[in-house]
């Protein structure tokens, strides 16, 4: 009777003890939907609007390089009466082209959305020609770079279903599927997201047979204006060893950049107050 | 004893599988934040993540730090984590910042001297041959270099100055004294103007600028700003179908909707076509005629009096672009002749149109359309004034990622309606083909992107039905690098008749190519 009665008393105590520990780690660890939603956030939507000038380098296989100069801003279309501290919906991105020569004073402007096709321009300064673009396709070059029009302006996280695979030291490691197989070249994707910052430090693109064979990589991170801020990312191609640099200068957050900017006035006179 | 210490190994057993199995990290030390567990408890088998980059708190036991925070005291990174060349060590940032600085900043070179006063440019040479035999031209269809000087600055208050001149040498043209308006000579003064806001809502541009507006795709309605067909068809860069206008535009800008009105106070023709370059259909001589007999014109050409005003009225809504244009002047290519003189003339043309662009489908879709009001043949019964015409356009462009990454497609139609056909067709003079009461113009434009976007390989086609003639655009350019570029295009046009649109051209096929340097 006494031993029954010990051995359920300390399996009750230890059944207690794991419920209780299994309660605590689950208060403190976010949902997988927290972690996808605040890492949308850290990377693209921090502050009501923000700049940056951006300096890339795209590395081809061959070994030959290639650098491009432009400007970005980008304006939150967050109501602006109750400001939502979690907004991750509508954004405009206005990018302004100096270097190389082909393309300066090109400017390209992005109204994206959360339920249909983005809409994007383009300025082409020597016809005074704005062009509209089709943008079904969203995992093409990024001007020739191996980042994609998706990589820089945010894909949908309702494109992709979410799991925890896993939680190391640092890192939440979420396996992303996408939902439509076809209308994407990966079987699936992972991110490690830092865990006190959601920062996504890499993402690695898998292949059917499990194979990775393509890696974003946060290279270089700031803490700017109080927002953590990714000052140099990395693209690699692993099959051909081609990649992409990307480096953040005079990024800027809360600028107060107003909605008219992001119009065709501003497509054909570009606004070099906000441009350096 | 025995029994407890069972029971009590039992229930850490339990502890520990309870504590692993849930994924979650072991249980923290004192004083650590939950978030980031200490290396020291990590198992050696655990998968590791990827470096934290530059700048990222250090991980393990300094997790509450910002990265900012200097020193080097960051612990090295836990075992198994790759690349010891990523130390997340936010002192050893800007430690070794200073070191690497100076070696990114070279000393200036001259180029980007050139850049920082605000030049931007490129040299072009480009030549061009006719693929079949000439009629009343040389088989050298195009033989030029080129050095373009393009000079912005701003200044304080909004205030704008562009200039872009290209400076030439044209060895298969025989004029090399520089006429502006024409662009002929060593010098084509492309743009040469001020842009100033004078109240918020009001942007103000003066001087030689070139202007663009419309939805068509090398297909043109409400744009009526002067065009140079000479250079479009001898395969010239396409930035050379568009001639300046010296002209002064207002943009006002509403909630309400927005709207440009353009003057220009004397009349800007289209560089057109008049056989000193391209061989063209002379209905007066019959046949299509070159350098031998090239159309001479009267050009409207007093300040203040020919001149022309160019509205437009615009407001996007949720995406779909919409516009409203007006156009008081002259036709911009000869519009009729004087039979009497045997000259091109400009009659007097008005039009009003109207546009919308938007998403459709997986694509954009397009649709303008354009009343030409031709003001010296009203009633439509004069045979040497052009008539009035109705124009409609609609077009719609996709990508095909299905088939092909940066894969593009595009297809247009267009339908230009005589307005008085009839009155035309009684007043035309014996012997003189009838022109047909409809003309109908279809385009595809293939495009298609190689090499990390390097390599661009496109097809545009017009193709008309009712002139039984067609004109292929072929065309491949290649970035060698971020100076160097190359291109090597075609212009092959094919008509059952010679007196066609495209058809008239048939003898002016070519092939060019072309090198180009930009800085």
């Amino acid at each position: 009777m006494n031993r029954i009665t010990l051995s359920v008393a300390v399996f009750a105590a230890a059944a207690w003890l794991t419920l209780s520990v299994g309660v605590a780690l689950a208060a403190d660890a976010p949902t997988v939907d927290e972690i996808v939603q605040k890492a949308n956030y850290v990377a693209y939507y921090q502050g009501a609007d923000g700049k940056a000038d951006v300096r890339m380098s795209i590395m081809a296989k061959g070994g030959s390089k290639q650098n491009r100069r432009f400007s970005i801003l980008r304006r939150d279309l967050a109501d602006k009466d109750t400001p939502d501290p979690k907004f991750t919906g509508e954004q405009k991105f206005y990018v302004y082209f100096h270097e190389p020569a082909d393309v300066n004073k090109m400017a390209f402007l992005v109204h994206k959305h959360m339920d249909k096709d983005d809409d994007r321009w383009l300025y082409l300064p020597a016809l005074d020609l704005v062009k509209r673009i089709a943008s079904s396709d969203k995992r093409t070059s990024f001007v020739g770079s191996h980042f994609y029009y998706e990589d820089v302006s945010g894909r949908n996280v309702d494109a992709d279903t979410h799991e925890l695979a896993e939680t190391t030291k640092d890192y939440y490691v979420l396996k992303n599927t996408p939902k439509d197989a076809k209308s994407v070249e990966f079987a699936y994707y992972k991110m490690w997201i830092h865990k006190t910052t959601f920062l996504v430090v890499q993402t690695s693109y898998y292949d059917a047979q499990d194979k990775e064979y393509r890696r974003y990589k946060a290279s270089g991170v700031k803490q700017i204006e109080g927002f953590w801020t990714v000052v140099k990312s990395e693209m690699h191609d692993l099959r051909d060893g081609g990649h992409t640099v990307l480096e953040y200068d005079s990024v800027d957050y809360n600028v107060g950049l107003p909605d008219d900017i992001f119009t065709e006035r501003y497509l054909r006179q570009a606004p070099m107050q906000h441009l350096k | 004893m025995q029994e407890r210490s069972i029971a009590g190994i039992v229930a850490l057993l339990l502890l520990l599988w309870a504590c692993g199995s849930s994924s979650a990290q072991p249980s923290l030390p004192e004083g650590l934040p939950p978030a980031t567990p200490p290396p020291a408890s990590q198992p050696a088998t655990q998968p590791s993540g990827p470096a934290l980059p530059e700048g990222l708190g250090p991980p393990g036991d300094q997790p509450a730090l910002p990265g900012g925070l200097p020193g080097g005291d960051q612990p090295s990174l836990p075992g198994g984590l790759p690349g010891g060349d990523q130390p997340a060590l936010p002192g050893g940032l800007a430690a070794s910042q200073p070191a690497t600085r100076p070696a990114t900043q070279p000393a200036k070179t001259f180029l980007q001297s050139v850049k920082d006063m605000g030049l931007t440019g490129f040299w072009e040479t480009r030549g061009g041959v006719r693929t079949q035999h000439p009629a009343g031209q040389r088989q050298a269809s195009l033989g030029e270099t080129r050095f373009q000087l393009d000079w912005e600055k701003h200044f304080k208050g909004d205030w704008t100055a562009h200039v872009v001149a290209d400076f030439l040498y044209d060895a298969v043209d025989e004029h090399h004294t520089v006429d502006l308006e024409r662009g002929r000579g060593w010098l084509d003064l492309r743009q040469a103007n001020v842009s100033f806001r004078p109240l918020k809502w009001l942007d103000v541009r003066a001087g030689r600028q070139i202007l663009t507006w419309g939805t068509g795709d090398l297909l043109f309605i409400n744009d009526l700003f002067p065009k140079d067909f000479v250079s479009f068809f001898l395969g010239r860069d396409e930035e050379y179908l568009k001639v300046p206008s010296d002209a002064i535009k207002l943009s006002a800008y509403s909630d309400l909707a927005n709207l440009d009105v353009v003057y220009t106070p004397r009349f800007d023709p289209d560089r057109f076509i008049s056989g000193r370059r391209l061989s063209f259909f002379n209905p007066l001589a019959g046949r299509v005629v070159g350098r031998e007999q090239t159309l001479s014109s009267e050009i409207p050409a007093r300040w203040f009096q020919n001149d022309e005003w160019a509205a437009r009225l615009y407001k996007t809504i949720e995406g779909y672009e919409l516009a409203a244009y007006g156009y008081w002047g002259y036709w911009k290519s000869p519009g009729g002749v004087n039979p009497f003189r045997g000259e091109a003339i400009f009659p007097r043309l008005n039009v009003y149109g109207g546009s919308a662009r938007g998403p459709l489908l997986k694509g954009i879709g397009n649709v303008e359309l354009g009343y030409y009001d031709s003001r010296n043949d009203r009633h439509g019964n004069n045979p040497f004034i052009n008539n009035s015409q109705f124009r409609i356009l609609g077009g719609y462009e996709q990508d095909l990622p299905q088939i092909a990454t940066d894969l593009t497609v595009s297809m247009q139609y267009e339908l230009d309606v005589t307005a008085h056909h009839s009155r035309l067709v009684r007043a035309l003079p014996p012997g003189a083909p009838e022109p047909d009461e409809l003309r109908h113009v279809l385009t595809w434009r293939v495009t298609k992107k190689l090499l990390n976007q390097n390599l661009t390989v496109g097809l545009f086609v017009f193709y008309s039905p009712s002139d039984g003639d067609a004109y292929f655009r072929p065309k491949v350019h290649y970035k060698i690098d971020d100076q160097w570029s190359v291109e090597v295009g075609g212009n092959v046009f094919v008509g059952r008749e010679n007196y066609t649109l495209f058809g008239q051209f048939e003898r002016d096929s070519n092939v060019y190519t072309a090198l180009r340097y930009g800085f």
